[in-house]
């Protein structure tokens, strides 16, 4: 306690504010991290996490409020002068240049400190090194993994002096097993006296890693705790309120009878920085969901886009449905035999921004007779998408507002219910509740599950392997384009999963 | 076909190819940082109209070429804020920035149609000029010929070493993540664009006072457009810029080299030529999407607006 | 300084008021370039926008000049639409010119009602045919529609030029690049006697009915509009993209090269080399100004084919430049474009404002 005396805060905000139109992202926030810290920073989608760290990174200018550094208050203007105080950020979509090697990445970073370019991929080296994650400066980031970009992220901020360092969802990108080797270098930088604001939302995690938390609600402080000493429930409550339900475990099931079969699938990514895909081979079966976990980027686009219809592949017979092969058909032939896609992409695939509810509702649904003799028939279209927002609560002024003002787990909600109306026989969902708050993504859950008791199947690929454990009935892992073995989800651990995801598996012997 | 022939078809291709190059120079530094102009030929249409008018009322062919850049500069500027600081559509505001050029190019010009002025003469470097074939061609050029080649030379190293260079190129690949490390994209983009407005001035300055010293509506004849697919085909590379644009100018003195040959072909029907090169172009550089979308800056085009 | 804040949603008032900005702040604008020349602003603007259209000859020739513009432009619109950048609206009018006089030309003996529908679709057909072509390299060969239709202008230019100086010169014409006259069964009737003005005003119009029902009603209209929108949705829902992108080319250029046929059927009589004063190119401006819309469209072109008679009044009776219509033209754009910014942003000036009010807003906003 004499100590705290003595050494002030490193980092103290106070009643920070920051007003957007039509809402208020951060309402008087306060905030305390001590040097050698690890402090959590806790919330949903939406609570103000991302919009607080960006204040602290000063990429965001707050409307009222006041930041203490080291004791003294400071404007932080631009992260050029978060950078000189000693504050580095790790993002969660990472601020890389493809195109660009590891050294040439962090040089833009630092700016005029970044010295010659040679001693610079040395400092690189010492320093990745150091903390366990090797780098190799030459490499252009392109040919780097997820996780390896991460380490670029980090490697960038621990070149320079560092005291505070921010990570913003880091763990969303990484198999359980990265996530550990995560953990220690943090433990490693927080004894070395760095602190640590660690955004998350994921609880365990955060109770093994976090000395402190502080939880946000809709923009306000609504907890703070030590989160060793707490239950992932009670943490979960902070965040969530009262009144929503936190989540429910379904029932598993086991169903023998396919109806999406892929075998011997390969295919070449036309995308110049995607995975190809080798030899997948998995069917689902009707009346159950499959869960594929992966770290993103080995290939599920690419899969995707196979089993959808945007990209068709040469050996038809690779994908089949019951009724026999499919892999040559376009997504409108497929979703004539009873196929329905949730893509990744919300705004921008699933739904077109600057088109209105009804005319989203027409894009995937003009197969269910909502066009007559190549006229719309505007009367109906306007029912169905009715239906969908009323079935399926979406939050929207009506069917003439447009999808881009729809908060995400709204329009996910309407995506998915414009998919499952269409009673499809098969759906394929691709990371169907990333960035919607916990409502919504319970009520997609139900939806889906209430969709596999009506006998449809149904393939759920996604990076967030909790959602799939508690979801699926069988489970299986993609790595770099191939496919791992599937297991009932019952028979299988988070930490086998987890090292399937890591590419460590045999692969899987087609039948001659 | 003899000797001289050869070294004067070079000669001619690098003359032709030089408001090519230097237009392409600037678009290629202006399409690195993700700011895709089409108003080039509008550019260099004002940059025509006020070199000549400048070097015809003052008599000097130094202040022709300086005010031809200024009119270049401030033609991108007026891009630049509309396409920049308005966050309008790339596309839409280069198409106008090209009618805009090409009205008021016309309207401020239509006193001087055919007055004449004492173009810039070549000026042979002693000794380098008597090199057989490539003498003549390299180095008994006017002066905006050789500063062209300087002006490559620079663009060259801007882009393989120095770290302004790689601002540019990062701007261009991911504005979003440069934002967020602090680069400033806004301006990086501006001084890009005015860098491709001054190139494509003295272009025209180029047409209009050494070229074919007079002014004539419309007498770009393409050459903004030509050089924008001439970007394409270099891949957005700077070294093969150079290549295409000496390419283009051999394509568009074809009639010497048909000449030359004896043949006799409607010059009318000649005059298609560089525009059926530049498709042709298109074509082979074209095809392959996969090659070509990781050739291209990969925000090229897209607006930016810092809090989206 | 001012700011640039998002709105959210696109607001449609901005939409269709920012032309309006765009008409009014070029008037202004003309009117301090006309100070600056030495002419009377208000006088000046008088001879280019209410001396042209004073009598029922200027109306007339106010419709003879719109028939085109508009025949391009709505045809621009659907494939604007599609987000596919067809700048080739002027090559296609050219060679419906050239295709259409051709055909003329090969039946100036013949007579019959069929002489008038034949060349009319030749012209069609060769504006399809220009447009197809650009069709062909973006779909076939990925070749950026922009850069092609640019060229394909000025190949059609060119081609146009070498025909009037050779194959359709008139052999009777005593060298003139020019080609003969059409005979009367190949010429588009007109509407009005004493006037110019012709029933290609009417294909112009019945064109704006059928786009509008197609953009507006019917299945194929809707994927054209997703995929300019949003094409990885259009592809997510399995809309043809290559097809589209087609049709939307050919029904352009097939309505660009109606426009061209028109003129040397019409008002022309004959091929000439300048068959077109850009038309192609106002069209793109038109096509803008009057937001895709048909009614806009309508509106867009009849102040675009003032800009050009007045252009010409300007010349008569103020001694100015011709090129002022160009001037115009550029300007038009440019404002349209920067009023545009009002469509998805708000603009804040940040002095005048204070968090109190900025909460007020927000407030309101959200009880939205």
């Amino acid at each position: 306690m004499a100590e705290a005396h003595i050494t002030p805060p490193r980092l103290t905000l106070r009643r920070i504010t920051k007003i957007y139109p039509g809402c208020v992202a951060n309402d008087s926030i306060d905030l305390n991290i001590e040097p050698a810290e690890i402090h959590a920073l806790l919330g949903e989608n939406g609570a103000g996490k991302s919009t607080l760290m960006k204040v602290i990174y000063g990429l965001v200018k707050p409307d009222q409020g006041e930041v203490l550094w080291d004791g003294m208050p400071v404007e932080i203007k631009d992260p050029a002068q978060a950078r000189k105080l000693g504050i580095g950020m790790v993002f969660q979509h990472f601020s890389l240049f493809e195109t660009l090697t590891v050294t040439e990445n962090i040089a833009l970073a630092l700016g005029d400190d970044a010295g010659d370019l040679p001693s610079l991929a040395k400092r690189i080296r010492e320093v990745s090194e150091k903390y366990g994650m090797a780098l190799n400066p030459d490499r252009e980031i392109h040919t780097l993994s997820v996780g390896e970009r991460q380490r670029v992220e980090i490697v960038r901020c621990l070149v320079q002096p560092i005291k505070l360092l921010i990570l913003d969802e880091p763990t969303s990108v990484l198999t359980p097993q990265e996530v550990e080797t995560l953990f220690v270098t943090l433990r490693k930088l927080a004894e070395e006296g760095c602190s640590i604001l660690f955004i998350s939302h994921k609880l365990d995690e955060v109770r093994a890693l976090c000395h402190n938390a502080t939880i946000l609600r809709a923009g306000k402080v609504s907890g703070e705790c030590k989160p060793a000493d707490e239950s992932s429930q009670s943490i979960a409550r902070m965040m969530v309120g009262d009144d929503t339900p936190i989540s429910t475990d379904y029932p598993k099931v086991l169903r023998e009878e396919p109806f999406l079969q892929v075998s011997g699938l390969n295919r070449v990514s036309d995308d110049p920085f995607g995975t190809d895909l080798h030899n997948i081979s998995f069917s689902v079966n009707a009346g159950e969901i499959l869960g594929i976990a992966g770290v993103a980027g080995n290939g599920q686009e690419e899969l995707l886009g196979a089993l959808s219809g945007e990209d068709q592949v040469e050996n038809h017979d690779a994908i089949h449905f019951p009724h026999g092969a499919v892999g040559h058909l376009s997504p409108r032939e497929r979703r004539a035999a009873g196929m329905a896609f949730v893509p990744e992409e919300r705004l921008g695939r699933g739904a077109v921004p600057d088109m209105s509810l009804k005319d989203n509702a027409l894009l995937t649904g003009f197969l269910t007779g909502l066009v007559n003799r190549g006229m719309i028939a505007h009367g109906k279209t306007r029912d169905f998408a009715k239906q969908i927002i009323e079935r399926y609560k979406v939050k929207t002024s009506g069917t003439e507002a447009h999808a881009e003002s729809l908060s995400g787990g709204n329009l996910q909600k309407f995506i998915i219910g414009r998919e499952i109306m269409q009673n499809p026989k098969l759906l394929i969902a691709a990371h169907p509740t990333w960035g919607v708050d916990i409502g919504a993504a319970t009520a997609i859950h139900k939806a889906l599950i209430e969709l596999r008791d009506k006998g449809a199947a149904i393939l759920v690929v996604s990076e967030d392997i909790d959602e799939l454990f508690q979801i699926s009935d069988r489970i299986g892992a993609i790595c770099h384009g191939r496919i791992s073995p599937i297991k009932p989800t019952p028979d299988t651990t988070i930490n086998e999963v987890g090292r399937w995801m890591a590419g460590d598996f045999a692969e899987v012997e087609i039948k001659a | 076909m003899d000797i001289d022939l050869i070294s004067n078809i070079l000669y001619a291709m690098v003359r032709t190819g030089t408001p090519l190059l230097l237009i392409a120079l600037g678009e290629l530094v202006c399409e690195k940082s993700g700011v895709l102009n089409l108003g080039q030929e509008g550019m260099v249409l004002m940059g025509a109209v006020a070199g000549f008018v400048a070097a015809l009322l003052t008599g000097s062919l130094m202040l022709g070429f300086l005010l031809a850049i200024a009119a270049g500069i401030a033609m991108s500027l007026l891009f630049g804020f509309i396409a920049l600081g308005l966050n309008a559509n790339q596309v839409a505001t280069g198409l106008a920035l090209t009618i805009f050029g090409t009205g008021l190019s016309a309207f401020i010009g239509s006193d001087f149609v055919g007055k004449p002025i004492t173009g810039l003469e070549p000026f042979a470097l002693p000794l380098l000029s008597e090199i057989p074939l490539l003498g003549k061609m390299l180095f008994s050029q006017d002066m905006i010929v050789y500063l062209s080649f300087f002006l490559f030379a620079a663009v060259y190293w801007f882009f393989r070493s120095s770290r302004p260079g790689l601002i540019v190129k990062a701007v261009g690949e991911n504005p979003h993540a440069a934002n967020a490390i602090g680069l400033p994209v806004i301006r990086t983009r501006y001084l890009a664009v005015m860098f491709g407005g001054a190139m494509a001035g003295l272009a025209g300055g180029y047409l209009s006072i050494a070229y074919t010293p007079l002014w004539a509506e419309n007498m770009s004849a393409g050459r903004g457009w030509i050089a924008l697919a001439l970007v394409v085909f270099a891949s957005w590379k700077v070294e093969r810029v150079l290549l295409g644009a000496w390419l283009f100018g051999l394509a568009s003195i074809l009639h010497l080299v048909f000449q030359g040959l004896g043949f006799s072909i409607s010059s009318n029907l000649l005059a298609t030529l560089p525009y059926v090169a530049t498709i042709l172009v298109l074509v082979l550089l074209s095809r392959n999407q996969v090659r070509a979308r990781l050739l291209a800056p990969m925000s090229l085009g897209k607006p930016f607006h810092a809090s989206s | 300084m001012i700011k640039l804040e998002p709105r959210g949603q696109h607001s449609k008032l901005m939409a269709w008021l920012s032309p309006v900005f765009a008409g009014v702040l070029t008037l202004i604008s003309g009117a301090i370039l006309f100070a600056l020349l030495g002419q009377d602003p208000l006088e000046a603007l008088h001879t280019l926008l209410i001396m042209p259209v004073s009598d029922i000859y200027g109306l007339a020739e106010l419709c003879v000049k719109a028939a085109p513009i508009l025949l391009c432009a709505i045809g621009l619109s659907v494939v604007f639409k599609a987000k596919v950048w067809n700048i080739g609206a002027e090559g296609q009018l050219l060679m419906g010119g050239l295709i259409g006089s051709a055909c003329a030309l090969a039946l100036i003996d013949a007579e019959g009602f069929w002489v008038l529908p034949a060349v009319l679709l030749a012209g069609m057909v060769g504006g399809a045919l220009w447009a197809g072509l650009a069709a062909w390299l973006k779909t076939s060969f990925n070749a950026n529609e922009i850069l092609t239709t640019i060229m394909l202008n000025y190949i059609a230019l060119n081609l146009l030029i070498w025909a009037v100086h050779g194959p359709l010169k008139d052999p009777d014409g005593f060298n003139f690049p020019e080609s003969a006259m059409f005979s009367d069964s190949a010429l588009i009737p007109t509407l009005i006697d004493g006037t110019r003005i012709h029933f290609g005003m009417l294909f112009a119009l019945l064109a704006v009915v059928v786009v509008w029902v197609l953009l507006s009603r019917s299945f194929l209209g809707f994927q054209i509009k997703v995929l300019g929108l949003d094409a990885s949705a259009a592809r997510l829902a399995g809309f043809r993209e290559k097809r589209l992108v087609w049709i939307a080319l050919l029904i352009s250029g097939a309505l660009a090269g109606l426009a061209g046929v028109g003129e040397v059927a019409g008002p022309l009589g004959q091929l000439v080399p300048s068959i077109s004063p850009g038309y192609g190119y106002a069209a793109i401006i038109v096509a803008f100004l009057g937001r895709l819309h048909p009614v806009g469209i309508l509106l867009a072109t009849l102040l675009m084919a003032l800009i050009y008679m007045g252009g010409e009044m300007a010349q008569i009776n103020l001694g100015l430049p011709v090129a002022l219509t160009g001037l115009f033209q550029g300007m038009l754009l440019f404002y349209l474009l920067a009023c545009d910014v009002l469509i998805n942003f708000r603009i804040r000036i940040p002095a005048l404002s204070t968090p109190a009010t900025d909460k007020l807003a927000a407030n309101q906003e959200a009880a939205n």
